[in-house]
């Protein structure tokens, strides 16, 4: 992607929308300023939720009255955990649809379930699937906003979004940073969304993961690769880690743990290559001793994984109020259709 | 008897091309040329229109009268991928027997029961009751000894064995080909090599048992160097494809569009132009709809999960004729690769204008311009070709003298 003039300053161009999407399905096809805005709206919640003491005090009602539907046909602890706080936050009433409650397993298709969703009047729904295009397929069929929380190995739009807060919080900028996402870029949303939104803003991305797990043709998403721990962190100011799944271990694609750890997991002497105050990041969970070692991850001063999953709910929190805007009749909101 | 009289004629099985007549009697074709036409002929005043043998659709998963009419399709080779699969001779009889009296069936038997790759299913069998060729059916046979053994006793019943050329383990649980286009979109790829793979094996067993192998479809440049030069080396070694591959690249799943999910996936671009130029110097040498026609619920799903195949028979003339209006083929060539060319590699009747051959005619106006539009089909109307503006109509479908369409 080439890089964007708008980018220097952030700020939305005169005249235009400062998101003009239906839904939040992915972050290919936003602009850059459309990212921005939704981190400059998730600043808020950050100090919201940081709020001490009882009686309410992190809350705030704008999304009261609406209903919000967290339909999770993929297992989730997190995410869904962070969606439903993000909500109750706002004063949504939410309620969760988890895939062993569902009736996708009494052989219902995706978009009988994705009708009788709708036949209840939601306000926002999100939706995780473990299908690539799974939630786009839905939301064509559903009359209120849509977030993805990840669909197959496509996207997972607000995981990048709050890793991209992280980030520029804790670096002052996003645009000119080195940010090397290493471990199963082949099987990770993360990676796809972050690849979208860090080269949208002016980041250089790097990948490094063995072969087997390196998505074919992945260079030509704008991204330079490596098969090599110590080479790909040269000089990188941030380190995103990828989880490896247990299944994808056992000689599937990597012959063991303890050859992945060796040679591609995170340790102190590699991070050595890294520049001086890199950043380690990890979307969790965390597998100590596979691909991360368990003291980088708890060093603090090194380690976001804890923030990014407080900037999760703040970033969660933007996008649900961004997207019931018009539904809500925000006043100075022009109207958003049909569409992303 | 029927007169078809100012048609422009073509027998693609002896490149006949002429304005004249042609006389169906007793359900065949009687007499073509400028000849008398007896008193009690029915006439059918063609002029403008191209007069051509029924088309045989070499390949297709279910047998669909209604949309073989309207494509013009007289004769359809039925794979085996039925329910259940054609691996028994009454199952064979029965299928050869279940598009009477619209539309000729040739069911081709599966190579393995149940189509497993395991076992050999009664092939010999089989051909007695009707089979005309046999059929791996929508997959390869994984295991190269049961391949080799199939091919071996093929050959003894001289019966032609069509392949699904992908490798299995390869391309298993695959719904795309590897590309930046699959690593955009997240979707589950094979690499394209995956054909050439399992085209190189088939092609070595057939050299080794002098069978005869038709590569249903090849979609790659690679594939298609091997068969070509298989071809240079004298093998029977033959090979089909279906418009998607010549037509589509892999960019034609852009938004999960789960019609463009097909088997083998679309290709890249490169592939796309190999095929087209593949058809052009008749290394393949049939084009078949591939029809496999499917209902909501089996494609209004997430592209991994909908199956593939798309619904072909309405809009293979018309596709097929882009290669005449691009130059790739003359028109008589076209009607070659869906006619006399599969009715050869299999044996069937029809095909041909020869006297005495089945009056299966269609006729159609070359020029028509119409858009495609799957919800407009008379079948199924899961096509990846909707919207698309096309040229060619089938004016009338005649089978074995009876007309059985007209537009």
């Amino acid at each position: 992607m080439p890089p964007n003039p708008v980018v220097a300053n952030g700020a939305t161009p005169a005249g235009a929308h400062p998101f003009p999407h239906a839904h939040l399905l992915g972050l290919e096809g936003l602009q850059p300023w459309e990212m921005l805005y939704l981190l400059d709206e998730a600043e808020q919640w950050v100090e919201l939720n940081r709020r001490a003491g009882g009686g309410g005090a992190k809350h705030d009602n704008r999304l009261a009255g609406l209903t919000q539907i967290n339909a999770f046909f993929e297992n989730s602890t997190r995410t869904l955990l962070s969606f439903e706080i993000a909500g109750k936050r706002l004063g949504a009433d939410v309620v969760n649809l988890g895939v062993s409650g569902s009736s996708v397993k009494k052989g219902e298709t995706l978009l009988d379930t994705a009708l009788t969703l709708a036949a209840m009047h939601p306000d926002v729904i999100v939706i995780r699937h473990g299908s690539s295009g799974a939630v786009q397929l839905i939301a064509e069929k559903l009359g209120c906003p849509v977030l993805n929380a990840g669909d197959g190995r496509h996207e997972h739009p607000t995981q990048a979004l709050l890793d991209a807060l992280t980030i520029r919080r804790r670096k002052g900028r996003i645009e000119g940073l080195t940010v090397a996402i290493c471990g199963d870029i082949l099987h990770s949303r993360v990676a796809r969304s972050n690849f979208q939104l860090l080269a949208a803003l002016g980041a250089k991305v790097r990948v490094v993961a063995p072969p087997t797990l390196m998505p074919p043709h992945v260079e030509q998403l704008g991204v330079d690769c490596f098969t090599s721990m110590d080479e790909g962190l040269k000089g990188v100011d941030v380190v995103m880690m990828l989880r490896l799944q247990t299944e994808r271990m056992d000689g599937a694609y990597v012959p063991s743990t303890r050859e992945y750890f060796r040679f591609f997991g995170l340790t102190e002497e590699r991070l050595r290559h890294a520049a001086d105050g890199v950043l380690v990041m990890h979307p969790g969970p965390m597998n100590r001793g596979v691909e991360i070692d368990g003291r980088i991850a708890d060093d603090i001063a090194r380690s976001a994984v804890t923030e990014q999953v407080e900037m999760g709910v703040a970033v969660r929190m933007a996008c649900l109020d961004v997207l019931t805007r018009t539904r809500r009749g925000v006043a100075d909101w022009p109207a958003v259709g049909a569409g992303r | 008897m029927i007169a078809i009289t100012g048609a422009r004629v073509i027998d693609p099985a002896t490149g006949f091309d002429a304005v004249t007549t042609v006389l169906l009697h007793d359900r065949m074709v009687a007499a073509v040329g400028d000849l008398d036409i007896p008193a009690d002929a029915q006439i059918i005043d063609a002029a403008g229109l191209v007069l051509a043998p029924g088309l045989i659709d070499a390949g297709v998963f279910r047998a669909d009268p209604a949309a073989c009419h309207a494509g013009g399709i007289t004769r359809i080779v039925l794979m085996p991928d039925q329910r259940p699969p054609l691996d028994d001779p009454a199952l064979v009889a029965f299928a050869q027997a279940m598009g009477k009296p619209d539309v000729w069936v040739h069911p081709l038997v599966a190579a393995t029961r149940d189509l497993a790759g395991q076992e050999l299913a009664e092939i010999g069998l089989g051909q007695a009751a009707g089979a005309v060729g046999v059929a791996t059916g929508r997959q390869a046979i994984a295991s190269s000894a049961v391949m080799h053994r199939l091919l071996a006793y093929s050959r003894a019943f001289d019966m032609t064995v069509v392949s699904h050329a992908e490798d299995p383990v390869l391309t298993a649980g695959a719904v795309a080909t590897e590309g930046d286009y699959a690593t955009r979109l997240g979707l589950a790829a094979a690499p394209a090599f995956a054909e050439s793979l399992a085209i190189a094996r088939d092609i070595r067993l057939a050299e080794a048992t002098g069978a005869r192998l038709h590569l249903r479809q090849v979609t790659t440049a690679e594939g298609l160097y091997l068969v070509r030069a298989a071809q240079a080396r004298g093998l029977a070694v033959s090979a089909g494809v279906t418009p998607a591959h010549w037509l589509l690249n892999e960019t034609a799943v852009a938004g999960f569009r789960s019609f463009a999910r097909l088997s083998p996936p679309l290709r890249s671009d490169a592939d796309r132009r190999a095929v087209e130029a593949a058809i052009g110097d008749g290394t393949i040498s049939v084009i078949a709809s591939g029809h496999d026609p499917r209902s909501q619920e089996e494609k209004r799903l997430p592209f991994s999960d909908a199956l593939p195949g798309m619904a072909g028979a309405e809009t293979l003339l018309a596709l097929a004729l882009s290669l005449v209006r691009n130059g790739t083929l003359s028109l008589a060539a076209a009607l070659k690769t869906m006619t006399a060319a599969p009715a050869a590699l299999f044996g069937l009747p029809g095909g041909t204008l020869a006297i005495g051959a089945p009056a299966d005619i269609i006729l159609f106006d070359e020029q028509a311009p119409w858009r495609i539009a799957g919800d407009r089909f008379i079948g199924a109307g899961n096509t990846p070709f909707d919207g698309i503006p096309v040229a060619g109509r089938v004016r009338m479908t005649i089978k074995g003298g009876d007309m059985v369409w007209r537009a």
